[in-house]
């Protein structure tokens, strides 16, 4: 599975993305946040306010109770501020 | 299908506008939005950057411009948005309805910017005397798309 980041995130992470293949037991996009921040410090740091993590599955909008299973990309950004 | 377009380069609101509008006798209003960087003597800002999920902006863009179209009824919607880096007095995004009637014709325009805001991916980074920093969300963008979740 495919991760990618966007704006601070990508920022504080020093990177655009990961390619991830999370255990069965990691399910939803929260199973995944709380994944990556077990094996990642600058995850665990940056995900210590997880209202101010949107994610999108295949780019679409999905909450952190959101299956993975099957998703190709997943990608994790701050609130979004465009217009 | 409501046109959507993403793009580095500036672009000109009114040729913009004229493109848009001609040979279109069979409508009657028009409206259109265009935001532009903003600097301030209070909060100056040099230069803002726009990050966006290429791909999923345009997506994100053209599904609300579709919504509009269908909900007010329109007779056409076009939207362009910049990514990249601008200076204050640049514009970063238009919208274009068109209607029979002008009430429809501000209420999609507005749609759609209320939803863009809050649920487009795209990120702003200012840059000021005093650094840079990323635009924080407002809650208020997200009262002004919710009152058209009824």
């Amino acid at each position: 599975m495919k991760l990618v980041y966007f704006a601070w995130i990508r920022e504080r992470l020093n990177r655009s993305g990961d390619e991830v293949d999370p255990p069965a037991e990691v399910v939803t996009v929260s199973d995944l946040l709380d994944w990556l921040a077990d094996g990642d410090e600058s995850f665990a740091l940056l995900l210590e306010d997880r209202k101010a993590i949107r994610a999108a599955r295949d780019e679409e909008l999905v909450d952190h109770d959101a299956p993975i299973a099957g998703a190709g990309t997943i990608a994790l950004f701050p609130p979004m501020t465009g217009g | 299908m409501p046109r959507v377009r993403l793009q580095a380069e500036p672009f000109d609101p009114g040729a913009e506008t004229n493109a848009f509008l001609k040979g279109r006798e069979e409508t009657g209003a028009f409206v259109s939005f265009v935001g532009t960087v903003r600097s301030t003597p209070d909060k100056p800002v040099t230069s803002l950057t726009l990050e966006h999920y290429p791909g999923m902006a345009e997506a994100q863009i053209t599904r609300f411009a579709e919504e509009a179209l269908e909900r007010f009824k329109l007779t056409d919607i076009a939207a362009i948005h910049r990514f990249g880096t601008m200076k204050p007095g640049e514009v970063i995004v238009m919208v274009m309805a068109l209607s029979p009637h002008r009430l429809a014709a501000f209420d999609g325009a507005n749609f759609v910017m209320d939803w863009l805001k809050t649920d487009a991916p795209f990120w702003k980074k200012e840059a000021g005397p005093q650094g840079e920093n990323w635009v924080e969300a407002k809650a208020t963008d997200d009262t002004a798309r919710d009152r058209w979740k009824s």
